[in-house]
């Protein structure tokens, strides 16, 4: 199967090796299955201008998105409040529902027009890989930190900096727990309450990324000493949903291990991490067949990072997901062994990782052109996309997609949204598209202009809630 | 291709080429023998199961509860020892007739107190395992050997509820009107149709024929049976379409539904206030539903069900903070009537962790005994519904 694939791709390349074949002729099918795949669908007259400039070119500046003047679409963003000074409980919920209306907002208005395209479409991707859900407790507060300073800087970073980054997120300690995780008495350094107040924080790692202004948290002092004990939430799931997948190797011992490591990973009373010795388990902890000593403190964890993120598991499971995200729900082995040990080879450079999928055959083989299913997301981003239609105010859009079943920020479980068709296919969801398709096309969602006339209403219904338009 | 959307693409494409029998067609052949009905309702944000079914024959109940508790003289009593909260009293001659039952101290054995997590554990019904990727009412439609029909489990909710996900088809719909392409249907249903995307034509197969099953079966506009007073709330809104869709016999075998709002941190009230309210409504619908059943109450279990219970003791706000055991009711004409389980005290040493209503009947003991006794399915079925657990023991409930 994998063979007949290469083979197929073979004989549409023309140079050997991985490499998007001569820019100048690639053929429009090719060319759309690019723009399908590396952003949120083409807009009228994109793939004219991805010809002109050469693919090779267009991939190169969207591989780095920091080149590209992205003015237009940043002044289209919503403004992100601050919580209300002296707000009471019922206040903070109301701005914390705000909140993640606002960002949610956000997402789909830089999703239609940025043009970085491929980072907002890793974006997608590494949040889902990360995910947290709003809806608990506090960590609607920690979102925008969370998105814009902890996720986006890094899809094209190496994975270590980015789950170092993940692991010391507020958002992510407090979905996961971990701020509430501390050492059995038995496991604490007698001498530690000492350092209790003692913030150590490795110098350059992590300050720039502390978020301003402040969501407000009560100190951990505050929290009821009952129950204050080891808490395996997040390190069951660095090593099952982040890391190393859950066929990764690992066992119901180095789980508890790991969690030993992150204990004192905490929040600060301003909402930033901190880690806190008092709480640390200070004794000697084995984590997939590495020691790490007795005595350590926040290194404990960092350790743990440095073993995560250079494990071929790891590797493998990435390379799965993005190939899955990128390529087809069950793409190609072969394919994968290799973004795997690029993987390796790269200590994980993940523009190197996603160039090795995008420039791959495999990438471009026809068998896999429409093949993937499209997320609530991702149709009602290309619907508009294709339609060029102007959105003043996306909050219709955020609407739509809780009809659809895919609320964003708001997936409970810390898996994450599914990237595969049998989640997305069904009756209901089929019936919810054809009506967003509808009521997109005539006009009549508020905030959103049309271009076409309403002569052609019929035919964009239609054209949105077609068999075709479902898959990329 | 996964295994599922083959054998959904098959089937439909034998429907496609007219040797399948349509839904109308099952349904009409399921008319004759009338279905067992399992209608599931989810009390998010842990509803306090101490002021909903009180013991109020526990001194320690009212010690800790200095000004929440409901006094002895208010409860609608049951047993001499539980009573209903007074807003409950619409459920009275439900436990007259002994079509309800009471299952108390009922919970998860998993320790979370994270309304998240332990919903979750409770609807995929594999506590402390994250990964189960499927609801446990789906997979009941999963190992009945019915042909697959997306009137057979239907969520009256936005978004399909973790219990009813799978690969077994199922709706989740708004409501029975609102169940319908609102544009050019014809264009859309030919333009799937003629597709030779067999998934997606399949899927759209699915829609029409349940959406066309659904307009002559159901699509009368719907007067509740006399003495049927739903609340005017979208939960009230939801049991009466629940009701409207086991009336049309359109092959509902799993019905689900929820409402929310349990949470009570501060002020959650006695008698009157906030938890009043929220039981006041529940109470209404759930008489409301078993009244519109009527005589279909008989083939219907109705089983309520919150992610966990609140603390014993009250907190400095007059609330209750998230604790361990709770209560569910089953409601049918199959219950035994009654209050079920152990019931393990509220005094300090029978406390989970010292401070909550100790759990002694795993929720799964509940579900699994209405999915066998009263739905149909063989015990041996259990394990995959409920898998990974071993535990399982009838409390008594149904039948």
């Amino acid at each position: 199967m994998a063979a007949a694939v290469a083979a197929a791709a073979s004989a549409e390349l023309t140079a050997a090796g991985p490499r998007i074949p001569d820019p100048g002729a690639p053929d429009n099918a090719s060319l759309t299955h690019v723009l399908n795949r590396l952003t949120f669908g083409p807009r009228p007259g994109d793939a004219e201008r991805v010809r002109m400039m050469g693919v090779e070119r267009w991939l190169d500046e969207q591989l780095h998105p920091a080149r590209i003047d992205d003015g237009a679409a940043e002044a289209m963003l919503p403004q992100l409040g601050t919580a209300p000074d002296g707000a009471d409980q019922k206040e903070l919920r109301q701005f914390a529902r705000q909140q993640i209306i606002t960002l949610a907002s956000e997402k789909l208005l830089r999703a239609m027009y940025s043009e970085r395209q491929l980072q907002e479409v890793l974006v997608d991707f590494w949040f889902n890989h990360f995910n947290v859900y709003a809806g608990k407790g506090r960590t609607a507060m920690f979102l925008p930190n969370y998105d814009h300073d902890v996720i986006r800087p890094h899809v094209f970073d190496r994975f270590r900096d980015l789950l170092e980054a993940d692991a010391k997120s507020p958002a992510m300690l407090f979905y996961l727990d971990n701020w509430l995780s501390a050492a059995e008495e038995a496991n604490r350094d007698a001498g530690s309450g000492i350092r209790d107040a003692r913030v150590r924080r490795r110098p350059g790692r992590f300050r720039s990324r502390i978020p301003d202004p402040a969501p407000r948290v009560p100190a951990v002092a505050k929290q009821k000493k009952r129950g204050r004990g080891l808490n395996e939430n997040y390190g069951r799931e660095l090593l099952e949903l982040h890391t190393l997948g859950v066929d990764g190797g690992y066992t119901q011992q180095d789980v508890i291990n790991v969690a030993r490591a992150f204990t004192g990973w905490t929040i600060d009373r301003g909402g930033h991490f901190r880690f806190v010795a008092a709480l640390h388990d200070t004794g000697e902890k084995m984590v997939l067949g590495h020691r790490i000593k007795a005595g350590g403190g926040i290194e404990d964890g960092e350790q743990v990072l440095d073993i995560l993120a250079s494990h071929p598991a790891t590797a493998h499971h990435i390379a799965f997901e993005l190939t899955q995200r990128l390529v087809s729900d069950e793409p190609p082995a072969a394919l994968v062994e290799r973004v795997a040990k690029r993987f390796l080879e790269t200590k994980g450079d993940l523009r190197e990782v996603v160039k090795t999928i995008v420039t791959s055959p495999e990438f471009l083989a026809p068998g896999v052109r429409n093949a993937k299913f499209k997320t609530p997301f991702e149709l009602v981003v290309s619907a508009v996309r294709t339609t060029g239609a102007a959105v003043a105010d996306a909050r219709p859009f955020v609407q739509t997609l809780q009809q659809l079943g895919e609320p964003l920020y708001m997936c409970q479980p810390p898996t994450g949204y599914h990237d595969t068709a049998d989640a997305w296919v069904s009756a209901g969801g089929l019936v919810t598209r054809m009506n967003f398709a509808t009521r997109l096309a005539s006009g009549n969602m508020p905030g959103v202009t049309l271009s076409s006339g309403a002569s052609d209403r019929k035919d964009v219904a239609l054209q949105i809630g077609s068999p075709e338009f479902q898959r990329h | 291709m996964n295994r599922r959307l083959f054998l959904k693409s098959g089937a439909m494409a034998m429907l496609s080429l007219g040797f399948a029998p349509s839904f109308l067609g099952r349904a009409a052949a399921a008319a004759g023998a009338r279905r067992k009905l399992l209608i599931a309702i989810f009390q998010r944000g842990a509803v306090d199961g101490l002021n909903m079914i009180v013991p109020y024959g526990e001194a320690d109940y009212y010690r800790l509860r200095p000004t929440i508790a409901v006094p002895r003289d208010a409860v609608v009593d049951l047993d001499g020892f539980f009573g209903l909260h007074p807003a409950m009293a619409p459920l009275k001659p439900l436990w007259d007739n002994h079509s309800l039952a009471v299952v108390h101290a009922c919970g998860s054995p998993d320790n979370t107190r994270s309304h998240f997590d332990a919903q979750d554990y409770m609807e995929s019904a594999t506590p402390g395992i994250k990964a189960t990727r499927d609801g446990w009412l789906n997979r009941y439609l999963q190992v009945s050997s019915e042909p697959p029909n997306p009137l057979r489990g239907i969520a009256l909710a936005r978004t399909m509820p973790r219990s009813l996900e799978g690969s077994a088809p199922a709706l989740a719909i708004g409501s029975v009107d609102e169940f319908g392409v609102r544009g050019p249907a014809a264009a859309f249903e030919s333009e799937y149709a003629g597709s030779s995307d067999r998934v997606l034509s399949a899927a759209s197969n699915d829609a029409f024929a349940a959406m066309r099953t659904l307009r002559q079966a159901a699509g009368a506009p719907y007067t509740p049976a006399t003495g049927a007073d739903y609340p005017t709330s979208a939960f009230g809104r939801a049991l009466q379409e629940i009701a409207r869709l086991a009336k049309a016999d359109v092959g509902l075998e799993v019905a689900f539904t929820e409402l929310g709002n349990w949470d009570h941190h501060v002020n959650e009230g006695s008698t009157t206030g906030q938890i009043a309210t929220r039981l006041d409504e529940f109470a209404r619908g759930l008489a409301a539903l078993a009244m519109d059943l009527g005589d279909r109450l008989a083939d219907t279990v109705i089983v309520t069900m919150s992610e966990f219970g609140r603390a014993v003791a009250e907190n400095g706000n007059g609330g209750t903070d998230h604790g361990h055991g709770n209560a569910m009711m089953v409601i049918g004409g199959n219950v035994r009537g009654g209050v079920h389980g152990r019931w393990p005290g509220l005094g300090e040493p029978h406390r989970f962790e010292g401070r909550d209503l100790a759990i002694t009947t795993d929720f799964r003991d509940v579900f699994g005994e209405i999915v066998t006794a009263h739905m149909g399915a063989s015990r041996d079925s259990l394990s995959r519904i409920f898998p990974g657990y071993r535990g399982a023991t009838a409390p008594g409930v149904v039948g």
